[in-house]
């Protein structure tokens, strides 16, 4: 399984223990490795997080040094390459796939003076903290805007692999896509990749040659941005990074995963002394999930109302998953006004009641 | 003017000296690459060919070249059999995932029972599971002639998605908050493949490759098998002369390199990768097909060649990581490493003689 998906284990919450451990004496600057699952050009995913490397360098100068290895594939040598980043000395060290996991836990077991930073994975020790954006909240807004542009009620969705982060996206989309228009319908194409331009431009053909008018992904490349505009009067959204080239048509707006507040911030309590092993799961109102400039080729009054939802979910006055929720095929989940938790969300392996599709097996 | 005059049998001294000789080129070929690439060409061949046995950290990465060369040792022993015959399975890497597939099934079936047979009997499973991978195009190219290139190939194809189904389906960790992946069987005692003396890197893989490397030596050069096998791909006519069954020697080199790749996948699975993902099989199946030539389809060429490749990928990764180089260098080098060796064969088969054409 290629990197994120997440989860912010309740049970591993408690588990936590808020031991400080102690401000090791420094000479020379803090040095920080990050490894990356996809190259640094992917324009998506591994793009994003050094952008939040170079917030760091810009920010510290020369109290840090990174050094970053790419396109690491996961297993054996996403563990040698840890390994080699601890033994040149690195201190603080970002793994930036969910698939990193095992092998994190596996060095930093033998590497006890040596802190690593895991995204979206669930497993924590120590000297391993986990990060990680609410994706999510991003999507309500897509749905929000998906619901009120359609004109042909399809909107196709391109998945990546059918875990619980992917899930959450599709559930919050389909639910805020409908409370805008309640005859809309949503198409699910997987493309059982984090990033394949071929099949996701393929994708993205099938779903338009189907009438879908609304296309949003959760791969990183921006071939279905390019079939969009190909077809015309298609929109998408940027996925990962802004992917401005394709706005204001056909990508109207953006969920961008912007790391560098959180790294910025690690490396600081690096820094001082006063890091210690968390969990985050950050969203829009911490900065992490950032929505991307809402083009004009959004009609104004739709314009306000997604604002209004991006200030009411950063406030916290709302929550996308906010009942009454069904399951797919009648079960109840949330009962009217009831909020799910996020170990529920982390989990997450079902379809909200109202989307055709079925969840691969 | 260059005239190329062909060898009435290839050199022997030239067979063995042209690794070496690509070996060399690729350096100074690679060395310009990474000065046009701003780094130092010194520093960087010096990464990838001293640091990962010298170097300062070398008493890790010396273990970890075991690590990536294991298994392309063993994929390449068995191949390099079927080679020698014209037998040509390119499918390894499919062979590799059923292998440890199947292994993994029996452990993840059982778990979390303990027991000392667990392991033995994880490897016959795998090799096992390489076998039937291998005996289908075998039995294809037996019974209807069908070419058992192509099946091998995309029988790959079929063992990926099999692959994906196993880890997004019944292999499942069902205690992995619905996450892709099976258990960890680094964490399951009975099942683990583990190093054998701590800091090494040798696992039973690593013991495995040696003794697969002599196996394939005694059976090539010690046996009337490896002689039929020889005579087979050099001359098919005078082997079916000297009564060889080419029906039986297809079903034994596919059998027996399926056999090899599904044991490599096997202990790769339950050691140093731990796990059954979708992106489990990382292209050992495919790199052992140039190990097997770079190696001179001789076992202890296949040792070396191995080592070497091996070297590559770790002396490439201290590279990334010292110099900053993007891997797509390190690939190209790769890539250089095969073209020069296949380049200068040129000079195993042709004499050159310069000057007018007689």
């Amino acid at each position: 399984m290629k990197r994120r998906a997440f989860l912010t284990s309740t049970a591993a919450l408690a588990g936590v223990a808020a031991t400080g451990l102690p401000a090791f004496a420094q000479d020379g600057p803090l040095k920080v490795g990050f490894i990356y699952v996809g190259p640094v050009g992917d324009m998506g995913w591994s793009y994003q997080h050094d952008q939040g490397r170079q917030a760091i360098e810009a920010e510290y100068g020369d109290k840090i040094q990174t050094k970053f290895i790419e396109s690491v594939p996961e297993g054996p040598d996403a563990e040698r390459a840890l390994t080699s980043l601890a033994l040149e000395g690195h201190k603080l060290i970002f793994a930036t796939s969910f698939g990193f996991m095992d092998s994190v836990m596996n060095v930093a077991a033998k590497f006890p003076d040596v802190k690593f930073e895991h995204a979206t994975g669930y497993k924590q020790s120590e000297n391993v903290a986990t990060y990680d954006a609410r994706f999510y909240q991003g999507r309500a807004v897509q749905g929000l805007i998906a619901g009120r542009m359609t004109k042909s009620n399809k909107i196709g969705y391109i998945g990546s692999f059918p875990i619980p982060e992917v899930i959450q996206g599709i559930n919050a989309a389909y639910i805020h896509a409908k409370k805008a228009n309640p005859d809309v319908k949503m198409s699910v194409v997987w493309a059982y990749s984090w990033f394949d331009p071929a099949k996701e431009a393929d994708a993205a053909a099938a779903l338009i040659a189907d009438g879908v008018d609304v296309i949003m992904q959760h791969t990183d490349s921006t071939a279905p941005q390019a079939k969009a505009q190909e077809a015309g009067d298609v929109i998408t959204f940027g996925q990962a990074s802004d992917m401005a080239s394709f706005a204001p048509k056909p990508r109207v707006t953006s969920t961008i995963d912007n790391w560098a507040p959180y790294y910025i911030e690690r490396v600081g309590a690096a820094l001082d002394g006063t890091w210690t092993s968390q969990a985050t799961w950050g969203g829009i109102d911490s900065g992490m999930v950032e929505i991307g400039e809402i083009t004009d080729a959004v009609p104004a009054e739709v314009k306000q109302e997604a604002e209004a939802l991006i200030a009411s979910i950063s406030s916290g006055d709302y929550h996308p998953f906010t009942g009454p929720l069904k399951k797919q095929g009648g079960e109840a989940w949330l009962a009217k006004d009831e909020v799910a938790d996020d170990g529920t969300l982390s989990g997450m392996n079902f379809y909200v009641d109202g989307i055709t599709a079925e969840m691969p097996k | 003017m260059i005239t190329l005059i062909k060898r009435p049998a290839p050199s022997a001294r030239w067979a063995w000296a042209t690794p070496l000789l690509a070996v060399l080129a690729t350096m100074i070929a690679g060395g310009l690459l990474f000065a046009a690439l701003g780094t130092d060409p010194f520093e960087a061949i010096r990464a990838i060919f001293w640091d990962p046995i010298l170097g300062p950290n070398a008493s890790y990465f010396r273990g970890q070249l075991l690590v990536k060369a294991a298994p392309l040792i063993l994929i390449a022993s068995g191949l390099a059999v079927g080679f020698r015959a014209g037998i040509w399975n390119i499918g390894a890497e499919g062979q590799y995932i059923v292998g440890a597939l199947s292994g993994a099934w029996l452990a993840l079936h059982l778990y979390p029972a303990e027991t000392v047979w667990l392991f033995p009997a994880m490897v016959v499973m795998g090799a096992l599971g390489g076998l039937v991978w291998g005996l289908i195009p075998a039995l294809l190219k037996v019974a209807f002639g069908v070419n058992e290139i192509l099946v091998s190939l995309m029988l790959v194809y079929v063992a990926e998605n099999l692959l994906a189904y196993m880890a997004f389906g019944p292999l499942k960790n069902p205690d992995g908050f619905g996450m892709p992946g099976s258990r960890n069987l680094q964490q399951y005692p009975s099942a683990h493949n583990p190093e054998l003396l701590a800091g090494t890197g040798a696992h039973w893989g690593v013991v495995a490759a040696l003794i697969a490397v002599i196996f394939t030596y005694i059976l090539m050069h010690r046996h009337i098998a490896g002689f039929r096998i020889r005579v087979a791909g050099e001359a098919p006519r005078a082997a079916r002369f000297a009564g060889v069954e080419p029906k039986r020697l297809v079903i034994f080199c596919l059998g027996l390199s399926g056999a090899f790749a599904g044991m490599a996948g096997l202990f790769e699975v339950a050691g140093p990768s731990g796990q059954v993902t979708d992106s489990f099989n990382a292209g050992y199946g495919f790199t052992a097909i140039i190990v097997a030539f770079l190696g001179r389809l001789h076992p202890v060429g296949v040792l070396l060649a191995g080592l070497l490749m091996a070297l590559t990928y770790i002396g490439g990764d201290v590279a990334q990581l010292m110099l900053q180089l993007p891997p797509a260098a390190i690939q190209v080098f790769q890539g250089m490493l095969l073209f020069f060796l296949l380049g200068f064969d040129v000079l195993t088969n042709y004499r050159i003689r310069f000057g007018r054409r007689a």
